[in-house]
Parts: structure tokens; sequence; C-alpha cells
């Protein structure tokens, strides 16, 4: 029947949806997939910028709801993987442009075309957020290891429990081992204690992201970097591999060991 | 349900709302239940809505904006019931239910009219999530938690097995012989009555407690094993 759709969404904004979105799809592509993005934050699109295809934008998502071109012509080919696609959202409309309908027909003729749709949700539970959920087979709930993140985030999940679209499964971002050992930071645990659903994993706080997403260099495409490791691992996860999860302490033992010795 | 406005027919369903439309043309009746959902806001609000419009035949445009127009108004439209193949073939491509029978593990969040009784009670069997808000005219018992913006509003008692880091109000309509007891109370907002507590300081351990008035000020009780 074709590709799977998968929506990460949030609830809270600012928690890294867009750069997981653009680290899975580098991650699965790279792997052999075809992938689909779609940038679901119609009037706030960045997902082009995290993947460095701005200046390739002709057509977009709404271009092609309305009808003024084919859905191959908006489907930019990425840069570096041949079989990565970006669908841009409209940069001048807003989200009542796109009906949840509209994002169903969508995806399902692209399920024709590509292994994977992944769906860039935007923050908040309005209109955006039911369009980016309305076709998703299966739903990722991103969060940081936030109080206000986590809240939001059990919100989305309630919700998405009512609209029958499964239990989520959970990407804990930005987690600093440091932080949490100083219990400066609530654990992994901390966030599973309330939100109890299943963990599909854990993305290391790493600067080398924020570089990425600036430069449209997504990390998951550079083999040494541990958040690059921690998206790889997810999209693995989701092939339905069985990846144990990276030992976040062995990265700060080695710094706090270098620290020590001064 | 429907009280001056004889167009349309609402109905309580287990999940969820049933509207029913009458022979008056669409846009009358459309009207009327936009209407009803202006005035009533608090009602529909997060409602989901079955649509039962007999023999009308409907097309995608059509069935499409008045999903926009519900969801707008916070009002979820998933199931269009029709007699007519092509509203039905329309929904289905819209993907609405075209049926209303399918039973759904749905929470009650619709207050019920029943009077509260002593051997009334809602039965939660899960946890409740932020933005859930459960309301009964009667006991209410959770087998799970109330997690942080979640809220149980009950005009009996409120009994949690589970953690409460939501609201819980027991006694909502004046009863102060209500009282509300958990597993785990120590970061709850607890009213009763008309009266909201003062939670109790964290002292290491956690331990089930019982909330309830006394002289007009909510007192608390550890559950020990040893008492009693």
């Amino acid at each position: 029947m074709g590709a799977q759709v998968l929506t990460i969404t949030s609830g809270k904004g600012g928690v890294g949806k867009t750069t997981a979105v653009a680290n899975l799809a580098v991650a699965l592509a790279a792997d052999g997939a075809r992938v689909a993005c779609i940038d679901g934050d119609i009037g706030l699109r960045n997902l082009d910028v995290v993947m460095g295809l701005e200046n390739r934008i002709v057509y977009d998502v709404v271009d092609v709801i309305e009808g003024r071109c084919r859905l191959r012509q908006a489907m930019i080919r990425d840069k570096r993987l041949p079989e990565l696609y970006l669908i841009p959202a409209a940069q001048t409309r807003d989200k009542s442009a796109v009906t949840p309908s509209d994002m169903i027909r969508l995806c399902n003729e692209l399920r024709a075309e590509v292994d994977w749709v992944i769906i860039d949700s935007p923050a908040g539970i309005e209109r955006g957020f039911k369009n980016s959920i309305a076709a998703a087979d299966r739903v990722l709930v991103l969060t940081n290891p936030e109080v206000s993140a986590v809240r939001d985030a059990d919100r989305v999940i309630g919700i998405l429990e009512a609209e029958e679209k499964g239990t989520p499964a959970l990407i804990i971002n930005r987690l600093n081992p440091v932080m949490v050992k100083q219990h400066d930071m609530l654990s992994a645990d901390d966030v599973l204690d309330l939100l109890a659903i299943k963990l599909i994993g854990i993305v290391p706080e790493d600067e080398g992201v924020i570089v990425g997403s600036n430069r449209g260099n997504p990390v998951a495409l550079e083999p040494k970097s541990r958040a690059g490791q921690a998206f790889r691992n997810i999209a693995k996860r989701l092939k339905g591999e069985n990846v144990p999860f990276m030992d976040l302490d062995a990265g700060t033992s080695l710094w706090s060991r270098l620290m020590g010795r001064k | 349900m429907s009280d001056s406005n004889s167009l349309i027919e609402i109905k309580g369903l287990r999940d969820g709302l049933l509207v029913t439309m009458s022979d008056a043309s669409w846009d009358e009746s459309r009207a009327a239940l936009m209407e009803q959902i202006e005035t009533r806001g608090s009602f529909f609000q997060g409602a989901r809505l079955a649509l039962d419009v007999g023999g009308m035949v409907f097309h995608v445009n059509e069935l499409s904006e008045l999903r926009d127009m519900l969801s707008e108004r916070g009002v979820n439209l998933w199931a269009v019931v029709s007699e007519s193949p092509t509203t039905q073939k329309t929904s289905q491509l819209l993907g609405l239910a075209t049926r209303i029978s399918k039973p759904r593990p749905q929470e009650m969040t619709r207050p019920t009219a029943e009077p509260a009784g002593e051997g009334k009670a809602m039965w939660i069997g899960r946890t409740l999530r932020s933005g859930t808000r459960v309301e009964f005219a009667g006991n209410v018992i959770v087998v799970g938690d109330v997690n942080p913006g979640a809220e149980v509003v009950a005009e009996g008692n409120v009994i949690v097995w589970g953690r409460v880091r939501g609201l819980v109000h027991a006694g909502a309509g004046g009863d102060a012989s209500a009282f509300a007891c958990g597993l785990d109370l120590s970061a709850a907002q607890i009213r009763i009555g008309g009266v909201a507590a003062v939670p109790l300081e964290r002292s290491g351990e956690v331990r089930p407690a019982k909330y309830f008035l006394e002289d007009g000020i909510v007192k608390s009780e550890l559950w020990q094993s040893n008492q009693s």
C-alpha cells in the first residue's frame, strides 16, 4: 500500500521538530529509502532552510492543493540524496489555506511515490496541527526535558488519543546528561513517568545541531555527531530494527575526566 | 434538547452529539446549527459531532466546507449519516464515519443531568492527560493518574488510584461533606465545596491522603497502615 505517513509534533514550539524531521528524513534516505517531507507550518516555513533547499523553491504545498502545479513539480529533490524530497510550505499564506482532507488527499497521492512521508507539524494544537496529523499513520511526539515542554506534550498525546490516532511514540530531544546528573534537568525517566508512552529515542544536546541547521546540513549525515547517531538510531527503530539506546554518559565521563585532570 | 429551534434536533450520544436535520433547506438547517453552536458555546466546545442529513445529497466541497466551519468553532465533525449513496461516498472520501453505532472508549466529559446520589459514580479507568476535563454530578473514580492540566470536577467525592498533579474538585455543587482522596496528592490542586486547599508540604515519602472540609477549612489526613 506504499508509504508510511509519519507526523512529528510537540505542542510547544522551539523544541526541535523541524530539525528532527530533517534529520530523520536524511537518515532514512541515506539508508536507501525514498522519503518525502512536508512542511506543515504554512506561513512560517523553516524546513527548507534546515535542509538547505531554500533557494530551490518554485512551487509549494498550497500550490499543489489549489491545483496550480502537479505534485511532482512541488517535490524539491535534495542536493545530497537522490531519493529525498521536500514539499515546502507556502510562506505568504496561513494555516487556513489547507484542510485536513486536503492533507489526506495529498498524502494518499504521495504514498505511491515514496516509502516514507514525514510531516513537520507546526507548534500548537490548532488548525495547522490538525492538518498535520490528519493523514498520519504514526505520530512521534517530540519534547525537551523541561516541565513546560513535557506538559504540552501530555496535552498533545491526549488529543491524539481522543482523535484515535493511536498512542504516539516519544522522542526526548536536547537531553544534557551533565545537567541531569546534577539534578538541574528532568531525566528521561522523569519525562516518561508523566507521559507514560513508548520511548523511541533520546537525542543528546549537541551544538553541532544548531550549526548544521544554520548551514542546511542535518547532523544525521555526519558520522561522528552524537546527535546525528541518535537520529540515525531512531530512523532504524522506525523501520522496526531493534537498536539499543545510546549510552549518553559515555561522552560525559570523558568530558569530566578531561576537566578533572586539568 | 433543541429548544426554540425546531429545524435541528440535538441529542447526546455515548460518543458525542448527534444532530438530526429536519426537512428544511440545507442553508436554513446549517444556519440553525451554527446559531446553536454560537449561543451554547461551552456545550459544543470540543464536541464530536455526528450529523444525520436524511436523504440530502452532498458533494465533497460542501461537506468539507461544513467541517471547516465546525472546526473553526471548536467542533469536530466525525460522522455524516445519510440514506443517499452519494453523500455516503462523499463522507468516506473525507474520512468521516458513515455509521455511528461503533462503540468507542471515550470518556464522558459531557456533564450528565442525573441527580447526585450515593450510588452514582463515574468510572475512569485510565490516566487523564492535560486538557481533559471530567465533570459529573456524583462521585468520580479514576484508576490512573490525573496529570497537570487535567481537571476532575465532581458534585460528590473524588477517588484517585494514582497520582494527582492536576485539579480535583469534590463537592462542586456545594456539598460540604464531600472528600477527595488519592495515592499521591502532594502536587495536586484540591478544592472541596467552595474552598481551595493549601497543599500539604511534601515531606520526603509520598503517602495516600484524604482531603475534606471541617469548619469551613480543608483538612487533610495521611493514610497510615498502623492506624485505625
